[in-house]
């Protein structure tokens, strides 16, 4: 089986972009081994992970709940793949334990549990419910003039749940602008297109008019989601919405945007073909 | 920290014990908040928003954040006690509750104000007399149904000291003060026995417990010898006081609740796989009529003679 290590770069870019390619390659390999997942979510995910935790965050792996940190909340808990990787690359973990995604009675399970792994901020799973907690850490935040900022990566389809709404009503009133939601925007949901199934488009507009400041930028592009996401959210006084745009099975051409892979799981020769194109 | 002054003649609204109980445990600790939903009046937590306006979080009506946002609270130090009418942060926020607070296993306080049928006439959709057996289901999740304005103050102390996810259900129907000894305390997961006695064994919690003491003095002048159990906690049970219970030969039980999954439904989970006795489960057969709440407690015999007469009932089904 190839590695999936590959060496990292000097610049923050640059490394980011090692990271990124180690997390696709470590998560898929991941989800071969366990037959099971998420790989398309990872994939479209992978690049705005790498960027927040070794580009933008502030966290302490050995100090877990900090009380100082910066929290990111993984809305999309499906996509445990490329969630798991970023944190032991991350080092809340060894990365040996990687291997036993899925597996019987590993703290690996499909969706995070924060009681099990150290960097998981709430148990999620169920959609529509990482934007909610956030906004509740958000404030907390906000009631003590802390300095930590509260991330949350949402799906696109996700955004059909209803108590992401009640939630963005909430942090839009509060001026929350230590809250920054990023969205997936793969424009994939399980079984189909999210403009073909409850469409979200102008989904910009939308945020804009619950009170956040929008920012659309490519999902899979490192220095735009480092520019936004890293500037100072003082004096916005408005919670930040990042718009990802990006594409379900990124960096494969097989799965590039397709349905399939939503929890597609991939065949020996699917593997290989992947592990020599993520390079 | 005392109760409450009485509503009317020594009868109390426990939501009244709660709130002054919260504004002393936010004076001493400043991590305390409150979460609502347009719920600062029904939870009787005006008084909470005058002394401390910063740390009462209003999401507006909208139940799943409410309890999402006691989540987040928590995770950002706080201790919240989210607070909402009881049907609502139940039933409308079940997942949250499951997925955010009990599975997640955060430090939140829920607050299920004017439980059972205290919303009687507006039916069905406002009563709640399912949410024990939902929250039931959560392993974690302690929960505590007070029967008078001075338990209710310890329950929610109990709540604030204890670290992890509990939910206090509190009425609105006007209760007396029980007779308990001036050193008496609450524990959660203790149960207190009011009234000793060896024939049966009556166990009731919240708004049925003194009609429960009342039907055990009615069964006392016939010379039935009748045990009042007051099961304040309904997760975890006191299985040692259930035992004690199943001595006796005979349990009724009564709640404000449905029949199916509440108290009763615990408690015959314990009896069945340790001594089987015969029991009675009183409490409501499923969506009632319109009425007052006084008027459904009589109506479905959730009274001190409804009481009387199934513990002669199951007495009489003793082997």
């Amino acid at each position: 089986m190839p590695s999936p290590a590959t060496p990292l770069t000097t610049d923050l870019v640059g490394e980011i972009a090692a990271q990124a390619l180690w997390i696709r390659r470590r998560s898929f390999q991941m989800v071969y081994e366990a037959q099971q997942g998420h790989p398309g979510g990872d994939f479209s995910a992978t690049d705005v992970l790498a960027t927040l935790y070794f580009g933008v965050m502030r966290y302490d792996p050995k100090n877990p709940r900090d009380p100082k940190r910066d929290r990111f909340v993984m809305s999309k808990g499906h996509c445990t793949g490329a969630f798991y990787s970023v944190l032991a690359r991350a080092g809340y973990f060894p990365e040996a334990d990687l291997s036993s995604y899925m597996e019987p009675l590993s703290k690996l399970n499909g969706h995070p549990n924060r009681n099990y792994l150290p960097g998981v901020e709430t148990n999620t799973g169920p959609l529509g419910h990482g934007l909610p907690v956030a906004l509740g850490i958000a404030i907390a935040g906000q009631i003590d003039n802390a300095e930590f900022r509260t991330f949350v990566l949402t799906g696109d389809g996700e955004l059909q749940e209803g108590s992401n709404w009640e939630a963005a009503l909430n942090a839009g009133h509060r001026k929350l602008e230590n809250l920054t939601l990023i969205i997936d925007r793969n424009r994939l949901q399980q079984g189909a297109r999210t403009e073909e199934t409850a469409s979200l488009d102008p989904l910009d507009e939308k945020w804009r008019a619950f009170g956040w400041h929008v920012e659309n930028v490519d999902g899979h592009d490192h220095a735009q989601l480092l520019e936004v996401l890293s500037k100072s959210p003082k004096g916005r006084e408005k919670p930040l919405c990042v718009i990802a745009n990006t594409f379900k099975g990124k960096g494969v051409s097989f799965m590039h945007d397709n349905v399939a892979w939503h929890h597609g799981v991939p065949t020996k020769e699917q593997y290989e073909q992947a592990m020599r194109e993520l390079v | 920290m005392s109760v409450a002054a009485p509503s009317k003649a020594g009868l109390y609204d426990c939501r009244d014990s709660f709130a002054k109980t919260i504004e002393a445990l936010a004076e001493a600790d400043p991590r305390i908040v409150t979460v609502v939903s347009d719920s600062v009046g029904s939870s009787k937590l005006g008084g909470f928003k005058t002394k401390f306006p910063e740390r009462m979080v209003n999401v507006g009506i909208a139940e799943q954040t409410l309890v999402a946002v006691g989540a987040g609270l928590a995770n950002g130090g706080k201790v919240p006690f989210v607070s909402a009418a009881s049907c609502f942060i139940t039933g409308r926020a079940l997942e949250q509750v499951k997925a955010d607070i009990a599975y997640s296993n955060v430090n939140v306080k829920l607050i299920g104000q004017s439980s059972g049928v205290a919303y009687g006439e507006l039916g069905p959709t406002h009563h709640s007399i399912e949410d024990l057996a939902w929250l039931r289901l959560f392993n974690n999740l302690k929960l505590i149904v007070p029967a008078d304005p001075w338990q209710t103050a310890e329950a929610i102390k109990a709540a604030a000291a204890y670290d992890g996810p509990v939910f206090v259900r509190v009425s609105r129907m006007a209760v007396p003060a029980l007779d308990r000894p001036a050193n008496a305390t609450f524990e959660i997961g203790k149960a207190e026995t009011l009234v000793d006695g060896s024939d049966a064994t009556i166990i009731a919690n919240g708004t049925m417990v003194h009609r429960a003491v009342a039907a055990a003095k009615t069964l006392a002048a016939e010379g039935i010898s009748a045990r009042v159990v007051n099961m304040a906690t309904v997760n975890p049970l006191d299985d040692a006081v259930i035992a004690a219970a199943a001595e006796t030969g005979a349990i009724v039980t009564v709640e404000e609740h449905s029949v199916r999954g509440g108290l009763g439904g615990a408690i015959a989970e314990v009896v069945i796989s340790t001594n089987p006795v015969p029991m009675r489960i009183l409490g409501f057969p499923g969506f009632v009529p319109t009425g007052s709440a006084d008027f459904l407690f009589d109506h479905f015999g959730l009274n001190e003679t409804g009481i009387a007469d199934a513990v002669r009932q199951t007495i009489a089904r003793k082997k």
